[in-house]
């Protein structure tokens, strides 16, 4: 498998994770991600994309070959990746403002306790929660609970972020908000971003470049889709840019042939 | 699920009147004889209960104690003995929960040594200790230690691995992430365990204190070698308020760190 070496960042060579039991979720995954593009990867459930986060962010280890981030070798989670969870992962004893600034106190040591909870306002102020950060998780709605878990993962400046389906447990419109929220703040800071979702329309709105995997086990890479570079962009151009729409019709064929194969395996 | 629901007050009356009608009907089987010649009433031991609770700290020697005296003895052992249990319970159980080697060692001790009565554990204090205060305060924490353990190292293999995660993620050190993460998740279940091993600490001090010559079992335990029954009604009536204060006291404190509410 050829090597395709960013000198900027990301790295992923030759990537398989076996369980010890024998399974192997992922098969020679490599892809290199440049820095500060907004990469998703989408595939079928159970294509091993949740897997493939826990190895970018370090909380896996990969059987076979390696992950580099600026080319470092990963060896363990780090401050260095931020995570936002599906189900948010907010410690329902602290507030908002604590779940923020617990990351900072622990990912940035060098900074006074006035200094760190001054920077947990500041993230919580760009998200646009100053006036619920001494709220607890449970007097929070979904999406401001998530807009904490964004502000938590972006306050302790990471030079990548990663996303596992953040969007996954939301209503319709708490989504759109959220995912132009993200837009927003990504235009305004750029970092690398990488998305684990299964809404193409997610992909397309949020992305620079798609990685579509195959179904697993033994999950692979099928493709991966560079998309125009419209930014900012718009919810319509979904439906309306040419190339946006036949993108939209392969990923669309794609995970519908890979769903059905999954689906009616017996 | 007879009625859906019934006002505050309406409870508190219905209650006080069935404790009414109790009292009632204790004091008419007591006259009738119904329940052994001389068998007191309820006026009779209520009457008790005025009397000793006049003045219930009087002290005139060992075997004429104010039942306020007895009992401050009796909360004094359990308190010592349930506070020490704690202590060793509590990080031992996160232990046990975070390390399987830790779970295993301990495992063969808890699921042998927990169906055990405590009170099995007194001939063993006092022949170690060959004396009845610390023997009380053993057995205590023998029977506070069980539930607390087991509950703290149950909340910890169930915490939400998400947390975890998080910490991991940002680079927190083992120690930060149990004392910052798994001990605030694991709160509930600590008071849990906590409530359940002070109603059993409550529980086993007055039968232990029949054997060991003071605190409030003993008290009963003289007053049936005095064969006057309505002081031990008047003893079994402080027994289950001072009970019921102690479990109150965990029923706030869980309810302060009940995270879902």
């Amino acid at each position: 498998m050829s090597k395709v070496f960013s000198p900027e960042l990301g790295l992923f060579d030759s990537l398989t994770r076996r369980r010890p039991t024998g399974y192997v979720a992922l098969q020679d995954i490599s892809l290199s991600i440049e820095k500060n593009t907004f990469v998703s990867i989408i595939g079928p459930s159970g294509c091993g994309k949740s897997t493939l986060l826990n190895l970018l962010a370090g909380l896996d280890r990969p059987s076979v070959g390696q992950i580099l981030v600026n080319g470092e070798r990963v060896r363990g989670p780090g401050p260095d990746r931020g995570i936002i969870f599906q189900n948010y992962a907010l410690m329902p004893w602290l507030t908002a403002l604590g779940n923020v600034e617990y990351a900072v106190e622990t990912a940035c040591s060098g900074l006074s306790r006035g200094q760190a909870k001054e920077r947990a306002r500041e993230y919580l102020a760009m998200v646009g929660l100053d006036r619920a950060m001494h709220r607890f998780p449970k007097q929070l709605s979904g999406g401001m609970k998530q807009r904490v878990a964004i502000a938590r993962a972006l306050s302790i400046s990471p030079s990548i972020l990663l996303m596992d389906e953040p969007f996954g447990a939301l209503d319709a419109l708490t989504r759109s908000y959220l995912q132009e929220e993200v837009l927003r703040i990504w235009e305004d800071r750029r970092v690398t971003v990488v998305l684990i979702t299964h809404s193409i329309e997610e992909a397309l709105l949020l992305s620079d470049q798609i990685v579509l995997m195959s179904r697993g086990p033994a999950a692979t890479i099928a493709d991966v889709i560079n998309l125009p570079s419209l930014r900012p962009r718009q919810r319509s151009v979904i439906d309306q840019h040419p190339e946006f729409v036949d993108i939209k019709h392969r990923l669309e064929e794609h995970l519908l042939k890979e769903t059905r194969a999954v689906e009616e395996r017996t | 699920m007879l009625e859906n629901r019934i006002s505050r007050t309406l409870a508190i009356v219905i209650s006080f009147v069935s404790v009414l009608v109790a009292l009632l009907v204790w004091q008419i089987l007591a006259t009738q004889g119904l329940l052994g010649k001389n068998f007191p009433g309820s006026f009779e031991t209520l009457k008790e209960l005025a009397w000793w609770l006049s003045d219930p700290f009087f002290d005139n020697g060992p075997n004429d104690l104010g039942i306020g005296t007895n009992l401050l003895i009796s909360l004094r052992r359990v308190l010592i003995g349930y506070g020490l249990a704690v202590l060793v319970a509590v990080p031992l159980g996160l232990l046990v929960g975070m390390s399987r080697i830790a779970e295993s060692s301990v495992n063969p001790f808890m699921q042998l040594l927990k169906p055990v009565s405590p009170l099995a554990w007194l001939p063993i204090g006092l022949f170690v200790f060959r004396d009845s205060e610390i023997t009380g305060i053993f057995v205590i924490f023998i029977s506070s230690v069980w539930p607390t353990l087991i509950n703290t190292a149950f909340g910890v293999t169930s915490i939400n691995p998400d947390f975890l995660k998080v910490s991991r993620s940002l680079g927190a050190s083992q120690f930060r992430t149990v004392v910052k993460v798994v001990l605030p998740a694991v709160m509930p279940n600590i008071l849990a365990g906590m409530r359940i091993s002070m109603g059993t600490a409550w529980l086993v001090i007055v039968a232990a204190e029949m054997l060991l010559g003071s605190g409030i079992g003993y008290f009963i335990w003289n007053e049936w070698n005095n064969l006057s029954l309505p002081n031990i009604f008047v003893a079994i009536i402080v027994i289950g308020f001072a009970g019921l204060m102690l479990d109150q006291i965990f029923g706030s404190l869980q309810k302060r760190f009940d995270y879902q509410a």
